[in-house]
């Protein structure tokens, strides 16, 4: 049964590490890359409130925190590149736990986790907006220095292969999490908070775990984002729209589910992708158009696209089944 | 510094912007006192309001506070349609799918302005917007003045239909307990979409009180949806009360952390003592229980 979760997945990954191979296509590659940020991103965001029930509507505070902390590294400590990337992901870790810490030592949950989530991300995004560290109003553009050892590429199929590997390694622990002891946990705090402290679980401790994952994901996409597009301001780095692409993404895939996460992405990035092609690149459109996928698939797939797969093979077999058996009769 | 001079017209005023705010609460917590949610499209519902106040006087020549007319029952039944015919069906009871329906909603009304009218900021002209009244301590706008005022009527004509009228009592008894409600025939989905479409209308008022002096783009209602959830979790959730006071408190607040640390910080004011009070207090304030 375990086996059998992970192949597909597999297969998956590997026919995507194929595609520069085949393809230089820059639209391809740059469309791929956007996609795998947004799956990135959008399982961070499953850890926590797929695997743990706690939806939080402010990722952008730790996508935000993971850019500017390897930014600023770079562009005011001249700090080497990758280690500015690792060291972002570790400062959206300390933003995880410092603000699940608070919120979940509150016994804060469901709307008031959504809502306060929300406040922190505004709070990040009108503080680098005024700083002078964080650049203000400007922003911060990292120099261009097109070497692998500053992080930089000629071409975007490095950058594809990074961006891959991320997400490879993001299924990898969600897996993990999974089939662990914590995962366990994790799930029976997301089903019942009081049945699983009566069972002997600490639920704020292993929010806490989980938020800090899950925000470490979010951060490494954040820092990914600016070493692929040398540039962050206050309203990329901590605006709303990164927020809502990472609830997106899982819930139309499919929420504490493996590869709900990547399947949604894909699916969203694709229809934002088409409209665009149909109706001109006009602003707010896409997003129009995320919000009402949003209410249909909340309407009518409350477990995204592949609890509608898994409900179709079930039908399938038994559709089989009922066939097997007349044909034995 | 603090010479009286500067503090009491700052908090005068803060008390008339404070106000509008309340009334943008008001919406806010009676939605969520029967409905037990947060409307997270409240704020683009805000931002609908102000264009369509804004139209109103740009294509009709319609004075603001005359479009209330039309607006109020106008936005009453978006609301209600809202409720009754995408929020409840598509949420199917769970707290959780209402979060995100709302979300959806806030996201899909926000950007569809955007496209409509770009990031545009328009203001209306009007010949009495400028127009002040000396109280002897300072001197006051009259359109806020005029607000003030107008929030205090809705306030009390809300509380009148809440304590006297039928539907008040079924929405308090719905509020109170739900099932009971329902055994004892109230309509809950009929009561839940009135609720929403009063929650609304609020809105439309607040957005023709603030038109004469404010400004529209398809962002502007985000700063006002915090600062309501602000008052709304401060005044405790769901209290019509608290959010009168908590919008009067906020708005006194805002405009002292303005006086003193700068427009945008002054922002950060209200969001700082807005995670505060949830981590803190959750039950707010003036709240009795969460």
């Amino acid at each position: 049964m375990k086996g059998r979760s992970i192949s597909p997945v597999a297969l998956v990954l590997v026919a995507l590490a194929l595609v520069p191979l085949l393809t230089a296509s820059n639209v391809v590659l740059n469309f791929l890359v956007q996609m795998l940020l947004v799956a990135l991103v959008a399982q961070g965001w499953n850890v926590l409130g797929g695997y743990g029930g706690q939806y939080s509507f402010g990722h952008a505070a730790f996508f935000g925190t993971g850019a500017y902390v390897s930014a600023i590294l770079q562009m005011r400590y001249g700090v080497n590149a990758w280690v500015a990337f690792a060291l972002g992901v570790a400062g959206g870790a300390v933003v995880g736990a410092a603000i699940g810490a608070l919120t979940f030592r509150s016994g804060l949950r469901g709307s008031y986790f959504a809502l306060v989530t929300l406040a922190f991300a505004e709070v990040f995004r009108i503080l680098a907006s005024v700083a002078p560290i964080t650049g203000a109003g400007v922003g911060i553009l990292v120099t261009l220095d097109l070497r692998p050892q500053a992080f930089q590429f000629q071409s975007r199929a490095p950058f594809y292969w990074i961006i891959l590997a991320l997400v490879a390694t993001s299924i990898m622990i969600v897996q993990m999490i999974g089939r662990s002891r914590f995962g366990a946990w994790l799930v029976a705090v997301r089903e019942s908070e009081d049945a699983a402290k009566a069972v002997g679980i600490n639920p704020a401790r292993v929010k806490l775990a989980a938020m800090t994952i899950s925000a470490a994901m979010t951060a490494a996409g954040g820092a990914f984002y600016l070493q692929y597009f040398l540039f962050i301001d206050s309203g990329i780095a901590y605006g709303p729209w990164i927020s809502i692409e990472a609830l997106l993404a899982p819930i139309v895939g499919g929420v504490g589910t493996v590869c709900g996460p990547l399947l949604g992405a894909l699916v969203v990035k694709t229809l934002g992708e088409v409209t665009k092609h149909v109706v001109g690149d006009a602003p707010g459109l896409d997003l129009v158009i995320y919000g009402g996928v949003l209410i249909v698939i909340v309407a009518f797939a409350p477990n995204g696209i592949s609890g509608l797969l898994s409900h179709l093979r079930l039908h399938i077999m038994r559709l089989r089944s009922s066939a097997a058996e007349r044909s034995h009769g | 510094m603090l010479s009286p001079t500067i503090l009491v017209p700052a908090v005068l005023n803060g008390l008339l912007t404070g106000a509008v705010y309340a009334l943008v609460a008001l919406g806010l917590t009676l939605i969520y006192g029967v409905l037990h949610i947060i409307n997270f499209a409240h704020g683009a519902l805000l931002t609908a309001a102000l264009f369509a106040a804004f139209f109103m006087h740009q294509l009709f020549g319609l004075d603001p506070y005359v479009a209330t007319i039309a607006l109020t029952p106008a936005f009453f039944v978006v609301g209600y349609a809202l409720q009754r015919f995408v929020i409840g069906p598509a949420a199917h009871g769970e707290d959780r799918n209402i979060l995100l329906v709302t979300l959806g909603l806030a996201v899909m009304i926000e950007n569809g302005l955007l496209y409509a009218f770009r990031a545009d900021t328009r203001t209306v002209n009007l010949d009495y917007a400028f127009a002040v009244v000396d109280v002897g301590v300072a001197l006051l706008a009259v359109p806020r003045v005029i607000a003030f005022g107008v929030v205090l009527v809705v306030a009390l004509v809300l509380w009148i239909i809440l304590s006297f009228t039928d539907t008040g009592k079924a929405m308090r008894a719905v509020a109170k307990q739900k099932l009971g409600a329902e055994l004892s025939g109230i309509d809950v989905a009929h009561i839940y979409a009135v609720t929403f479409g009063l929650g609304t209308a609020c809105l439309a008022i607040a957005a023709c009180l603030l038109i004469p002096t404010y400004y529209v783009n398809p962002h502007v209602g985000n700063a006002f949806v915090l600062i309501a959830f602000t008052i709304v979790v401060l005044g405790g959730m769901g209290s019509v009360a608290g959010s009168l006071l908590g919008g009067l408190f906020v708005g006194v607040v805002e405009s002292l952390s303005g006086l003193y640390l700068g427009e945008s910080l002054g922002q950060i004011g209200i969001f700082v003592m807005f995670i505060l009070v949830l981590l803190f207090r959750p039950s707010g304030l003036f709240g009795e229980r969460a």
